[in-house]
């Protein structure tokens, strides 16, 4: 059996010649003691048919917010909402049919089976995929039979992205699929987002790991406090950072080092100081780590550290915000 | 391909899920019948009540001792005064005489079987004394089945145990899902809502068939209770009374987002009624003042109904209010919670 040769084939074509989704202006407003609180602030998205688009950003970020009003699970405070040329209210069976979500956190019934859990979803919808095939498709099978409160963490999230499979989706939400899980279960779970991604259906995911999104997404939306602060490939936004390397050292307490210099730096494009770790972001590390060791030795600092890698979206988003991605404990209010 | 049946499928899940958590099974089934059995036993066939009298320690005791022990449904004691203060305020002792040109009877009139005690007393130390009996009178016992205690209590066991199977059953579920973030979604497939209610109405409906026939069971073969009415009369106010109360549970899960809130809720809407619905005594002893809120209360609706339909024989149409007012209370709720239920 091929369990997706189905839904494949009639989707690419429509698929791709318009946006699988479409919003613009979106606002959503909680109201907390402290006044409104803007959980999503004027986003505008376009996600193509056929792609797989992930929306990047710290915690509280809005990016749960924003995928669940476009799952038609939440109703925006303003702004106007396409899914798949469709629109919430109006036809929302039709869009149900054709969605497949996996929401942050849910937990099944404990006492039911794999298999049961697949069947009772598979049965929601007018056609869909045989929940032996999704089981097998999302590797379970040895499990098919055992109750899902004996499950592991990564298994659970196959169980639940299994369940937004079995109705055969167009278009599929993945919300935070990967957070908490062990590096195995990750890699497995990608594994099988990728083989969906390729039968040419779309797919749009929210994650704040940035080697998620670099390795899953075709395009990128970094959204930080409610907004979309920019957009694109993983290649094209890590090449707007100017060059595609970082070098990144430390130096003994109390070492005077003003950015100035080390941006005057030869092929030094972007200086980000921390606490006592310094990021350079520089398009030829060949002729800038020799530079900056000269300094440190004309200056007489003792070098801790020095490492050099490739640019990050992580480095993007520091970029664009002087904040890190997972910094829990500069969450935006 | 195959063909998948939505409500079929939640129907199941509710049902594996019930019958996979022993210690609900127990609640629903077992608990009913180990009540019905328990309090059965305790009210059958009562012997005549044994008074426990104390007699106090003095002079002219033994005489008085002499004349109550020639009774077998006597015990009795001789204390001093302290002792018997005691045992009277313990309930040791029903009743403690002391002797004296006039006999004082020590009680509380407010325990029946204290006052039970000193009438039986007074007749027998009378009689003693000489006294006739002035009109002539004779004893016709009524024990026979269809108007004892447990044939009163058995149709009670079985109203509350559809309120509460009902109540728990549905309000329960809803608030496991809400908390699991399973309701969120559901309300992301294409689920219908009608399907989602209806299969927890017809699995309440399910679970409420073996209920019926343990605690009906335990009467007739138990107690050798009898069923004069329809049983499907009786099954119809069965089925009803179970939609009626899982509507209520509906209403009270509506919209709680913990396990202890809904909790609270069904325990503010079931107290009252297990003390003033009649369910282990009958709701006439309540002022009258009160009686047009008990009367209408759903759980008193379903006693009185049973209860006629089983033990008096009453045919269904003679207990058509009751019905129509048990269905309000299931359809007002109901669309409440329709109105308000939360997915998220």
């Amino acid at each position: 059996m091929a369990p997706r040769a189905g839904g494949a084939d009639g989707v690419t074509a429509a698929g791709t010649a318009a946006p699988a989704v479409r919003c613009r202006a979106l606002t959503k407003q909680y109201p907390s003691k402290e006044g409104p609180v803007h959980a999503v602030n004027g986003l505008d998205l376009e996600i193509r048919g056929g792609e797989c688009f992930g929306l990047l950003g710290p915690n509280g970020a809005g990016k749960t917010t924003t995928i669940e009003i476009l799952e038609g699970l939440l109703a925006p405070s303003s702004g106007d909402v396409e899914v798949l040329g469709r629109r919430w209210g109006r036809h929302d069976d039709d869009l149900r049919q054709r969605l497949g979500i996996s929401l942050q956190e849910t937990r099944f019934q404990d006492k039911l089976s794999v298999r049961e859990v697949l069947t009772l979803f598979r049965s929601f919808y007018r056609r869909g995929v045989e929940p032996s095939d999704v089981i097998e498709l999302v590797g379970l099978t040895e499990k098919a039979s055992a109750w899902v409160g004996k499950l592991s963490g990564g298994q659970r999230q196959r169980l639940a992205v299994a369940c937004a499979l079995v109705g055969d989706p167009e278009l599929l939400f993945l919300d935070e699929p990967t957070t908490g899980l062990d590096p195995q279960s990750r890699r497995q779970l990608w594994e099988i987002i990728r083989a969906f991604g390729r039968s040419g259906r779309t797919i749009a995911l929210t994650t704040h790991y940035m080697d998620e999104a670099e390795r899953l997404c075709d395009r990128v939306a970094i959204v930080d406090r409610g907004q979309v602060i920019a957009l694109g490939s993983p290649a094209e936004l890590i090449a707007s950072m100017g060059g595609a390397h970082v070098i990144e050292f430390s130096c003994a307490p109390g070492t005077a080092l003003e950015p100035a210099a080390l941006s005057a730096l030869p092929s030094v494009r972007d200086v980000v100081a921390g606490a006592g770790d310094t990021a350079l972001t520089v398009s030829e590390p060949h002729v800038a780590v020799p530079a900056l060791l000269g300094l440190l030795q004309a200056r007489g600092a003792e070098l801790h550290r020095l490492t050099t890698r490739h640019v990050s979206l992580e480095d993007v988003f520091m970029h664009l915000t002087g904040r890190h991605l997972r910094d829990e404990d500069v969450l935006p209010a | 391909m195959k063909t998948y049946y939505p409500l079929r499928e939640l129907t199941l899940a509710r049902l594996r899920e019930f019958l996979r958590e022993p210690e609900a099974v127990f609640w629903t089934y077992g608990f009913p019948l180990m009540m019905a059995v328990g309090l059965g036993i305790a009210f059958r066939d009562r012997p005549a009540e044994i008074a426990h009298v104390d007699v106090q320690l003095e002079a002219r005791a033994p005489d008085v001792v002499a004349r109550l022990s020639a009774r077998h449904d006597f015990v009795v004691a001789v204390h001093e005064e302290a002792v018997w203060r005691e045992r009277l305020r313990m309930g040791k002792a029903d009743l403690v005489v002391v002797p004296g040109d006039t006999l004082t009877y020590v009680f509380d009139p407010s325990r029946p079987e204290s006052a039970l005690a000193r009438a039986r007393v007074d007749d027998v130390l009378q009689r003693a004394a000489g006294r006739q009996d002035s009109v002539r009178t004779a004893d016709a016992r009524v024990t026979e089945p269809g108007s004892r205690y447990i044939d009163f209590l058995i149709p009670g066991l079985l109203g509350m145990n559809l309120m509460g199977g009902s109540m728990w059953g549905v309000g329960f579920a809803i608030v496991d899902m809400r908390v699991k973030k399973l309701l969120k979604r559901l309300a992301a497939t294409p689920m219908t809502r009608a399907d989602f209610l209806s299969s927890l109405a017809g699995s309440r409906l399910l679970f409420m068939l073996p209920e019926l026939l343990v605690i009906m069971g335990t009467g007739i073969l138990l107690f050798g209770m009898p069923v004069r009415g329809n049983w499907l009369a009786i099954l119809a106010l069965a089925l009803l009374g179970a939609l009626s109360f899982a509507g209520l549970g509906m209403l009270a899960a509506c919209r709680a987002e913990r396990i202890e809130t809904v909790s609270g809720l069904m325990n503010v809407i079931m107290v009252p009624m297990w003390l003033l619905s009649g369910t282990f005594f009958s709701s006439e002893r309540f002022p009258d003042l009160l009686q047009p809120f008990i009367q209408a209360l759903p759980l008193t609706l379903l006693n009185q109904a049973l209860r006629a339909v089983i033990l008096e024989g009453a045919p269904l149409a003679s207990q058509s209010w009751r019905v129509l007012a048990l269905a309000g209370w299931g359809l007002v709720p109901f669309g409440l919670s329709l109105k308000w239920f939360r997915w998220n």
